[in-house]
């Protein structure tokens, strides 16, 4: 499978935006330890933006940022979202009101509650009616988001945008989930090579012996087996690199995804 | 599309364990909704219960995964010969070559909740909860994959209500594409206090049991539901029910409203007729997603009616199972493929009287005609749309 890069955004613990970690990645400027991701949701109407949660904000801040870049317009591409917890103070919330006597549970928490409620705020808010999809699969919530987005985008010969992202949960449930500092990345995937930033090569092999690609850099590699979204780090390094490079994911327990980078002369 | 082949399916409902309670039930117009009888919740409702599924375990090697969500999972996998039939699709394709796609919206949410009661002092929950095989969304379709012994490409799609029908998009261009030679699609979605509550919340909870399409319909009737379908290439199936077409969207409207005049489901409905090369008149049933809410049932009344006129016989099947969530795609859908078998259309359980501006052709009585090619809808939160044609290819 070959797709297209269009566009890509990413935000994580350390750079606030893609042009600062592919800085990184192609030229060895410093990363910023202090930084932490604060979404700002600028896409939503203004009392959606003052009520979203950070997962909601992070979602369409990556969205927002990969579209912009493609030039392409939001109304015209699929969209796949993908977390692996969704929105983790939503779910705390409410599991914390049905907890108490009384049981109130707010109407908009509740529909706020659904895994999809990232990808309807975004097509709500960019006016998109194509499809739209969410999902998860663990630590490979990544992997698999980059398997359904461009079978979608070849499948059906329609760019798609691709988002994934998390965020901590609070205690209790922190506890028993730990880590996720907040990530996203998104990417717009196509069909059509013009203009693309580089070519995707997708495989996937049966072989529990190809490792998954780790970071060189000790933080970085802390950092990709924090949460699913940061499992995109590999990818993103390889698309700041000017070579050609291959990347593996882990996909599904035995499965490896093989992404095989090749940059477009810009 | 080139047609996949739903080569065995299997259902757990209200109305029992296995199609075949369903047929029955089906023929008999005989409800699985009863008065509100879940654990402690305190509303004035119907639901749809699985029965017995407080006595059930999950098989000892998985028992980590052992909650109500991942014990509605095992029933639908034991039920209806479902397990063999995989395992013989195993031999055949090797188990790295099957793929599991699973919808579910509250997954096992439950134990989170149970567990959040029981905090400690400090507010630790107890140390037997173990979020990552009960609640986590994936929790359900990696319990399926190891239950079934597979090791394709795996993923849960969780888009509220149309997270089972969206399963047999995915799992088309999995399939399309070379990633997969069959894919184990299902939904599983259980009773839960978020769900019972948050629908409360939103005032479209029934105190009757739901009434679909009707003019005094109030609200839906919560279910649970499991079911699955293997899905293979159609050219190695014969004489199996074939998904035609798939069409998705989104309203881009409202994340719990549907748009008015259901543009979105329109949308939807047009792309899956689109995709399959078939006509409107050529579809000879619709199963609606017919939630039973003032405002849904209004919606897709509109989007059907701008499609498919007055004639096409129509009705949601709610009635029986109750709204099964993430599990009404795939409960729908299994439903549709026992209907073309049987030659059998269903009516609009609990409807009476058809609400007068309603201008699709809401069925009241069960039909016995032959039934080619049929539509199963779903429609979700955030606007998320699947209309999916199920038929036989070569009729």
């Amino acid at each position: 499978m070959i797709v297209y890069l269009k566009g890509v955004a990413a935000t994580g613990p350390g750079f606030p935006n893609w042009d600062r970690l592919s800085g990184h990645f192609s030229s060895g400027t410093r990363l910023d330890p202090d930084f932490m991701p604060g979404p700002k949701g600028d896409i939503l109407p203004g009392v959606e933006k003052r009520r979203a949660s950070i997962t909601v904000k992070l979602a369409v801040d990556v969205a927002q940022g990969a579209l912009q870049q493609s030039g392409m317009k939001a109304e015209d591409l699929a969209i796949v979202f993908a977390s692996s917890n969704g929105d983790t103070h939503t779910i705390h919330h409410i599991c914390d009101a049905l907890a108490t006597p009384e049981r109130i549970v707010s109407p908009m928490r509740f529909h706020n509650s659904v895994h999809n409620a990232p990808v309807g705020y975004w097509s709500i808010a960019s006016g998109s009616m194509q499809p739209s999809s969410s999902l998860c699969a663990l630590s490979n919530t990544f992997a698999a988001g980059l398997v359904e987005a461009a079978t979608q985008c070849l499948a059906e010969e329609v760019p798609v945008l691709l988002a994934v992202f998390d965020t901590p949960f609070p205690d209790p449930l922190y506890q028993l989930t730990p880590g996720h500092l907040p990530f996203g990345v998104a990417m717009v995937l196509d069909a059509d090579p013009s203009g693309s930033l580089a070519a995707m090569t997708m495989a996937i092999d049966n072989d529990a012996l190809l490792l998954p690609t780790q970071m060189d850099d000790p933080a970085l590699e802390s950092l990709r087996r924090d949460s699913s979204a940061s499992r995109s780090l590999p990818l993103l390094a390889a698309l700041a690199a000017p070579a050609a490079r291959q990347v593996v994911l882990e996909y599904a327990d035995d499965l490896r995804l093989r992404v095989s980078v090749n940059r477009r002369p810009s | 599309m080139r047609p996949i082949a739903i080569s065995h399916y299997s259902v757990v409902n209200a109305l029992g364990r296995g199609t075949m309670s369903t047929l029955e039930a089906l023929r008999s117009s005989h409800s699985g909704l009863s008065p509100c009888d879940f654990m402690d919740a305190e509303i004035d409702t119907y639901i749809g219960r699985v029965d017995g599924l407080e006595e059930e375990q999950v098989v000892a090697r998985l028992k980590e995964f052992d909650c109500r969500n991942n014990r509605l999972a095992m029933l639908g996998l034991a039920a209806d010969g479902f397990e063999s039939a995989v395992a013989s699709a195993r031999a055949r394709y090797g188990a790295h070559r099957i793929g599991v796609i699973i919808g579910t919206s509250t997954s096992g949410i439950l134990e989170t909740e149970l567990a959040y009661r029981q905090r400690d002092a400090s507010g630790r929950l107890p140390p037997h909860f173990n979020y990552r095989t009960t609640h986590e969304n994936y929790s359900v379709t990696d319990f399926v994959r190891r239950y079934l012994r597979l090791q394709g490409c795996a993923f849960t799609i969780s888009t509220a209500c149309s997270s089972s029908a969206k399963v047999f998009a995915s799992a088309s261009r999995m399939i399309e594409s070379g990633l997969c030679d069959a894919v184990v699609v299902g939904g599983v979605d259980s009773l839960c206090m978020t769900t019972l509550y948050g629908f409360s919340s939103l005032e479209i909870v029934a105190t009757t049991p739901c009434r679909p399409a009707d003019a005094e319909r109030s609200g839906i009737s919560i279910g649970e539901a499991a079911g699955f379908a293997l899905l293979e290439r159609a050219e190695t199936c014969d004489n199996a029910p074939c998904l035609l077409g798939y069409g998705e969207s989104s309203d881009a409207y409202h994340m719990s409203s549907p748009h008015p005049e259901g543009a979105g489901a329109r949308l939807a409905m047009l792309r899956a007729l689109q995709r399959s090369g078939v006509d409107p008149a050529q579809i000879d049933y619709i199963n609606l997603h017919g939630t039973a809410t003032r405002a849904n049932d209004r919606a897709e009344d509109i989007a059907v009616s701008s499609l498919f006129g007055s004639e096409t016989p129509c009705s949601s099947t709610k009635g029986w199972t109750g709204h099964t969530l993430g599990a009404a795609g795939i409960t729908e859908t299994a439903i549709v493929c026992l209907c073309l078998r049987e030659g059998l259309l269903p009516a609009s359980l609990n409807t009476v009287t058809v609400d007068p501006c309603f201008r699709m052709h809401v069925l009241l009585e069960n039909r016995n005609q032959p039934v080619r090619r049929a539509m199963s809808n779903s429609f979700g939160f955030g606007g998320n749309n699947v209309s999916l044609i199920l038929g036989y290819p070569a009729a």
